[in-house]
């Protein structure tokens, strides 16, 4: 048992920037003729643009024992799925060395393999062979994978006419009921509406309490936080911090913070494909001005930028407060203004929401937004987060209520109202 | 220059092999999966280089997805189409009576066919012709139809090109049906000769996984490859005795069209249905010459399936 389930050293993996640019981009035969003709002694074009290469992965090293469930995190391109590629055999390492005891399933995508012409019966069987469970085993666990995923009417339907939920819900109940050693999974959560959601969280802690080794990719660091024992941080390719997951994840929201601008203020770069995107996000004081420091005591406005692009019915925009990378609280622009469903006006939308004081205690926070059709997909989901402190220069600090120095993070004013002297419990 | 090799060892050696394998890491490439102590599976990824070998025993291993692939593939063209399996029928039955009247009749080839009917020379050949040129046509477009596959999940992609045989061969298996009615209708008799058929159809299996091997890499990497093949197709039937029979080539020029195994399998599955004499020899060179295509096809394949993931 000593013997760890994955052993990674000094894994290294090198893209071309052409290919990693242009990712769907290929050659022409025109091109490599042209090429071969006009410098027909340059064999390898490898060895001649060594300069344009980067490492999507630098001498990566980690063990992890088995039955251990990890967080994988980090920016965006700072390595992760080129990690689990790795891992998973999509991509091939450039120098190092990984092994892997038991058998390795990766989750990259649900319903990789799914054809919408075939039934829902006939995608369980293909998606799971492809995924690599044997027919014999995807028999005896077929009833189960349908009822995990409640389409058992539709199960016989072509998957083109599901709706989004259904097809999900099938997609990783075929998923999540293979019996891997190793799961590797990349944020698959990050889709389906709440209740789904819920339900695959529990099966994903089911799987981590059955002694299964997990890696685990997410940008949620609540999620990231409730199920992994340990965490390895990311950047450039490189680990840069693995640990206990808690003292991880605080050492990751601390690099996102670091973002241009005046504090209190976050601009986002416009992506005109994006049907509502947030575009600034500003903390404005009892003034009016930007402001990042508040007392415990005054309240924050919050003044949102959206840009509106395409009139869909059901966008809405939100944003969590965070502590720690756990959510404090949320909240969507739609609970209050339910007409937003239904129609939005296109073009730039300023919208102000106040968040009350007292509310929360003193400490750091960060605010983190995003934008979404409801119940159907995140549409923008800006990984960088707006940081802001709340302090106790107005309060006393014998008001342990408020205190950050007490557990919580709430800071609630509760009326404490004498109901008698001398009363027995008993009544 | 990487690549990845499946292994199967023993208990007792793991623990060399996994050493062996440690040193080899730099020059060589391994995946290897071998009984650890606890029961477990070890599989080690280093990277590999040079030509690897065919990995046979993993493919084995997926020798189902290779069936659920083809069976995808069957479902998905039968489902909305009306007349479902008659296209697999019509297909060669059309292009077989459109011959019969231009090349048979007009063109004169009716006579030269050694006194078989020009219709069921000529369709004894085109099936066996459809069933490659289907093959080779789909295999080359396989990994890029496949892409969001190939990205996502790891299995032999070898697979998919592969299982495109599949396909063909149930059209096959439909057209067959057909030619047994002809031969009836003919009343050219069946003769031992067609237990040949059951040869002559692997190595045509074999040439045609091959050739669609080959394509569906080159495919990936050039993709002019769409616009090369079915061009390739075309030309490579004139240059085999589908329409003709080889006995029109002039016998100084015979020795090019040995070179062609679709040839000498074409003239086999004649000699095999209408009861002609089967040339050994050609029968011979045409199956070494499938065999050397597949290998080469398949070594060529796994040489270049490390580029797939990053530039498909």
């Amino acid at each position: 048992m000593s013997t760890p389930a994955i052993r990674v050293s000094n894994l290294s993996k090198q893209f071309q920037i052409g290919s990693l640019a242009s990712r769907f981009d290929y050659y022409t035969l025109r091109e490599v003729i042209v090429n071969r003709l006009s410098a027909p002694f340059h064999r390898s074009t490898d060895r001649a643009s060594q300069k344009s290469n980067i490492w999507a992965l630098k001498d990566i090293n980690f063990e992890v024992p088995r039955g251990q469930v990890v967080g994988i995190i980090g920016h965006n391109g700072a390595g992760k799925s080129t990690l689990l590629k790795v891992l998973s055999r999509i991509a091939e390492p450039t120098t190092g060395r990984i092994e892997l005891r038991g058998r390795l399933a990766s989750l990259l995508e649900v319903g990789t393999g799914f054809h919408p012409e075939l039934s829902g019966r006939e995608n369980v069987f293909l998606s799971a062979a492809i995924s690599g469970m044997s027919r014999s085993e995807t028999t005896r666990r077929f009833d189960e994978i349908v009822a995990f995923a409640e389409v058992d009417k539709f199960i016989d339907m072509p998957v083109k006419r599901y709706s989004t939920g259904m097809y999900m819900r099938l997609a990783f109940a075929v998923a999540a009921h293979q019996q891997p050693d190793i799961l590797i999974i990349d944020e698959v959560l990050s889709v389906g509406d709440a209740a789904f959601q819920k339900k695959c969280l529990g099966k994903m802690e089911q799987v981590g309490s059955s002694g299964r080794t997990v890696l685990f990719v997410s940008h949620n660091m609540g999620m990231v936080n409730a199920l992994c024992d340990r965490a390895i941080l990311l950047k450039a390719g490189q680990v840069i911090e693995d640990g206990d997951t808690s003292s991880v994840i605080r050492r990751y929201v601390q690099t996102l913070e670091t973002h241009d601008g005046i504090d209190g203020e976050l601009y986002l770069p416009e992506e005109p494909n994006l049907a509502i995107q947030i575009t600034c996000a500003r903390l404005l004081d009892s003034e009016g001005n930007p402001c990042s420091r508040f007392d415990v005591m005054s309240p924050i406005r919050l003044e949102v930028t959206l840009n509106v692009r395409q009139a869909i019915p059901g966008l809405l925009a939100a944003f969590a407060v965070y502590k720690n990378g756990e959510t404090v609280f949320a909240s969507w622009d739609t609970d209050t203004q339910p007409d937003r469903l239904h129609v939005r006006s296109t073009g730039i939308n300023k919208e102000i929401v106040t968040i009350p004081a007292p509310l929360i205690k003193a400490g750091r926070y960060q605010l983190k937004f995003w934008t979404a059709v409801a119940n159907v997909r995140v549409v923008h989901n800006p990984a960088v987060l707006l940081p802001f402190d709340i302090v106790e220069d107005t309060i006393d600090a014998s008001l342990l209520s408020y205190a950050g120095r007490e557990a919580g993070y709430l800071a609630l004013p509760l009326d404490w109202v004498h109901a008698g002297t001398g009363v027995s419990t008993a009544d | 220059m990487k690549d990845i090799e499946t292994e199967s060892v023993g208990e007792a050696n793991s623990r060399s092999k996994a050493l062996n394998l440690e040193l080899d890491a730099t020059s060589h490439s391994a995946i290897t999966p071998e009984q650890s102590v606890t029961g477990d599976e070890l599989l080690v990824i280093v990277p590999p280089s040079g030509w690897i070998s065919i990995n046979w025993i993993e493919i084995w291993r997926f020798r189902e997805l290779l069936y659920f692939l083809a069976w995808r593939d069957i479902k998905v063209r039968y489902k909305q189409t009306v007349m479902g399996a008659a296209w697999a029928v019509l297909q060669p039955f059309m292009t077989m009576i459109v011959f019969t009247i231009f090349f048979g009749r007009l063109g004169g080839l009716d006579t030269k066919t050694g006194g078989a009917p020009y219709p069921i020379y000529v369709y004894a050949g085109l099936l066996p012709w459809t069933f490659f040129a289907n093959t080779i046509s789909t295999a080359s477009l396989a990994l890029v139809t496949n892409a969001n596959l190939i990205t996502k999940v790891y299995f032999p992609r070898m697979l998919l090109p592969l299982a495109t045989a599949g396909v063909a061969l149930v059209d096959l298996a439909v057209s067959f049906g057909v030619l047994f009615v002809m031969m009836g209708y003919y009343h050219t008799g069946v003769t031992l000769h067609v237990l040949l058929v059951p040869a002559l159809l692997a190595s045509t299996v074999l040439v045609a996984t091959g050739v669609g091997l080959i394509l569906s890499a080159l495919t990936v990497a050039y993709r002019d490859f769409r616009y090369v093949v079915p061009f390739l197709v075309q030309i490579w039937m004139f240059a085999t005795p589908v329409i003709y029979p080889s006995s029109i080539i002039p016998v100084r020029f015979r020795w090019a069209l040995s070179l062609n195994p679709m040839a000498g399998l074409i003239d086999g599955f004649r000699a095999a249905f209408l009861n002609r004499p089967i040339v050994w020899s050609s029968i011979y060179a045409s199956t070494a010459i499938s065999f050397v295509t597949f290998i080469i096809g398949a070594s060529y394949f796994r040489h270049v399936e490390r580029r797939f993931s990053d530039i498909i």
